[in-house]
């Protein structure tokens, strides 16, 4: 079997491929995608391999990239939509929320839009306005979509590939900030053996907190708990994955173990994905509570700044004061 | 029902078809429409539009009556559709009234291999489209949200998001050209209906970038029906439409949409040259909503009566009859048997409505993803105990 030290950026790379080669019918189509291998050079070198029909360069129309990649599905492609950064997927969300996501339900069950589109999320880059957001929670409230988030380099090789099979319409996030972090993947796994895509995964097993997170924010959890083992403070860190549908069963096995949940994330807090969890962790786990299920999460307010954004977006030092919180309860 | 072709509409030199014997042996030159049958009735024979394309078409005696016939009926469906609403049997309708030349002309010219994308007011195209018109019906009952099978028919969903539907189109014509499916008689080609109200959104202008810039065999089908609800035309364009289509790099061209034979003609040539491989063609049809936006509507509120009259005058059936009677193509033994088949299909329509049943509670849950979602199949178990515990309950 094949393993290789890669990138989280060069894992998708490699993924991609694999997609293209294994269905002819897979199409990469987004802005900058083609010769210039996308901004992040995700796409780096694939449509000199498979050719300007497999991997489209298009008018910069984001709207556009979302509404004909429906066409194309209706035909019987399977479009891999790369919307350029966070911020500007907005053009195109009337097509993902009233069309991608409602042409099954619409036809009750006679056509199928079986859509990837990726969005590089989060901040940490130091970017400009616009290009540090996460819009996790405007897919997530919007039935049929599906909508995952890969942490590492070995997700993001097997979790593209899955989001490419499937004819679920998949909202794909990808940590930019961690685009560059390595790890080992394992090439050859056939994709139905592999983990599956939508399901939650403990990354690190503890007994004193149930720390929970999703992509970008995973790292640091992983570090969080590091640092609290100084503090003799076991966390146990769960890295989400799905998002929509939420994978729960092993947030709650975990709970009723620990007693104590923090949920991490950039997104603000407000009607976000914590708060979601949060009342699902506490009808299920109401008697199992030591304290409620507390949210380390970006501000309710606009992104800012890049001078300001360590101190918007969650840390390591935000997430132990909320492990010391929830103890302190 | 199969039509005669237009007598080869050729961009930019003369057709050589022999003249139709129907025709007046008229031939003219427009910057304005291209009408091939006036309101009075007369035929033109063909017509030259200002890029040099000349239109015709070579009907059977036959394939005339076929066209009056599917505009009457579609015009009765419709109307049976109103007084369904009027009675509470419909949540709401978009009538097609006026534009049922615009729908037949277009949609006869589809041929089999294409592939057509609808707003929520073709009713008149999914008739030619061999679909049971109850379909629409049921949608604007509220029992589902367009029961037809697009794959089928050729005839996709209808798009109420105004406009959205120019870009699938757009992406489907891509996918017919990346399939090698065009450039000769057999290719296919997509056509895209909107109004002129969506000629002002953003999709429809993005799906005019791509298709130009990705020579996608498609026709953008504007029914220039002057009203966008209660704004009129002025208020989306201060060009006429068709000449917008310059800008974006592919022809224009602005027919008569109350005439079927012109819209025919004109529709038939875009819809070959897409299939050719010569890219796109924005045609405005241009016609007049003869009714309200839909059943919830007043447009007495914005619009005057002399202008509606104006506009009766240039009924789209009227004509054709006229024409049908001068020539002898048709008596009034056939014209009593036509509004007879009308009458009757109309009555098995309110029939076949009023027996539609509702559907299942539980059904709300289905087809929401492919794959389906542990989270959705707990909230249908959930409505499955909350509806049994009600007394004497079969859901």
């Amino acid at each position: 079997m094949a393993t290789e030290t890669l990138t989280l950026g060069k894992a998708l790379n490699r993924g991609l491929r694999r997609a293209l080669e294994n269905d002819p019918k897979v199409v990469i189509m987004g802005e900058d995608v083609g010769k210039l291998g996308g901004v992040f050079r995700i796409t780096d070198g694939l449509q000199k391999d498979f050719g300007e029909n497999r991997v489209i360069d298009t008018p910069l129309a984001e709207s556009g990239i979302i509404g004909t990649a429906v066409g194309l599905s209706l035909r019987g492609y399977r479009p891999i939509c790369e919307i350029q950064f966070d911020g500007f997927v907005y053009p195109a969300y009337d097509q993902i929320v009233s069309q991608v996501a409602k042409m099954h339900y619409r036809s009750q069950g006679k056509v199928r839009v079986p859509m990837v589109i990726r969005i590089p999320y989060g901040g940490g880059i130091g970017a400009v306005e616009h290009h540090s957001e996460s819009p996790e929670a405007y897919f997530a409230h919007t039935a049929g979509l599906k909508v995952v988030s890969c942490s590492n380099p070995q997700d993001a090789y097997t979790m593209i590939q899955q989001a490419v099979i499937s004819d679920d319409p998949v909202i794909f996030l990808e940590p930019k900030r961690r685009y560059h972090e390595k790890g080992t993947v394992e090439l050859d796994t056939p994709l139905d053996e592999a983990y599956p895509l939508h399901a939650a995964r403990v990354v690190r097993p503890g007994r004193d907190v149930t720390l929970l997170a999703y992509g970008p924010m995973v790292r640091t959890a992983l570090d969080a708990a590091t640092a609290a083992e100084e503090d003799g403070r076991d966390l146990e860190v769960i890295d989400l994955r799905t998002l929509s549908p939420l994978d729960l069963a092993p947030v709650y096995e975990s709970v009723r173990r620990t007693g104590r949940c923090v949920v991490v994330h950039e997104a603000p807090s407000n009607v976000g994905l914590g708060a979601e969890i949060a009342a699902r962790i506490t009808e299920e786990c109401f008697y199992s509570l030591e304290a409620p299920v507390l949210r380390v999460t970006g501000f309710d307010t606009p992104y800012p700044p890049a001078r300001l954004e360590e101190e918007y977006l969650p840390n390591l030092d935000r997430v132990l004061e909320a492990v010391d919180r929830s103890f302190g309860w | 029902m199969a039509k005669g072709d237009p007598a080869g509409a050729t961009r930019g030199k003369r057709a050589t078809t022999p003249r139709s014997r129907k025709a007046s042996g008229k031939s003219t030159s427009t910057d304005d429409l291209v009408q091939l049958l006036t309101p009075e009735g007369d035929r033109i024979d063909r017509v030259t539009w200002i890029d040099g394309t000349e239109y015709s078409v070579d009907f059977t005696d036959e394939e005339y009556r076929n066209l009056y016939r599917d505009l009457v009926l579609v015009r009765r469906l419709d109307a049976e559709a109103t007084a369904l609403q009027r009675q509470g049997e419909l949540g709401i309708w978009a009538s097609l009234l006026g534009q049922e030349a615009a729908q037949v002309g277009s949609g006869r010219a589809l041929r089999p291999q294409d592939m057509a994308f609808p707003t929520y007011r073709e009713h008149g195209v999914l008739y030619c489209r061999g679909i049971d018109p109850i379909m629409p019906l049921g949608l604007f009952r509220g029992v589902d949200l367009g029961g037809w099978d697009p794959n089928e028919f050729k005839f996709n969903m209808y798009t109420i998001v105004i406009g959205a539907q120019t870009l699938h189109a757009t992406g489907y014509a891509m996918g017919v050209a990346m399939d090698g499916r065009t450039g000769g008689d057999d290719g296919e080609a997509v056509i895209a209906y909107f109004g002129d109200g969506a000629s002002a959104q953003g999709d429809v202008n993005e799906s005019f970038i791509w298709s130009a810039v990705f020579n996608a065999p498609i026709v953008f089908f504007c029914q220039n029906n002057q009203y966008a609800i209660s704004e009129p035309l002025e208020r989306q364009t201060r060009i006429p439409l068709y000449q917008r289509a310059a800008g974006f790099g592919f022809p224009g061209v602005r027919v008569d949409g109350n005439d079927v034979l012109a819209t025919y003609a004109v529709t038939r040539a875009a819809l070959d040259n897409a299939r050719h491989g010569q890219g796109p063609t924005l045609v405005e049809a241009y016609t007049y909503r003869m009714g309200a936006h839909t059943t919830t509507d007043d447009p007495t509120r914005y619009r005057i009566a002399s202008e509606v009259e104006a506009w009766q005058a240039k009924d789209p059936i009227a004509r054709v009859k006229a024409f049908l009677t001068k020539e002898r193509i048709a008596d009034d033994a056939f014209f009593a048997e036509v509004d007879e088949q009308a009458r009757q299909e109309a009555l098995n329509l309110r029939e076949r409505v009023l027996a539609m049943p509702d559907p299942q509670p539980l059904s709300l849950f289905d087809h929401v993803y492919p794959h389906g979602s542990p989270e959705v199949d707990a909230q249908r178990e959930f409505m499955a105990r909350y509806l049994d515990s009600f007394e004497g309950s079969v859901h």
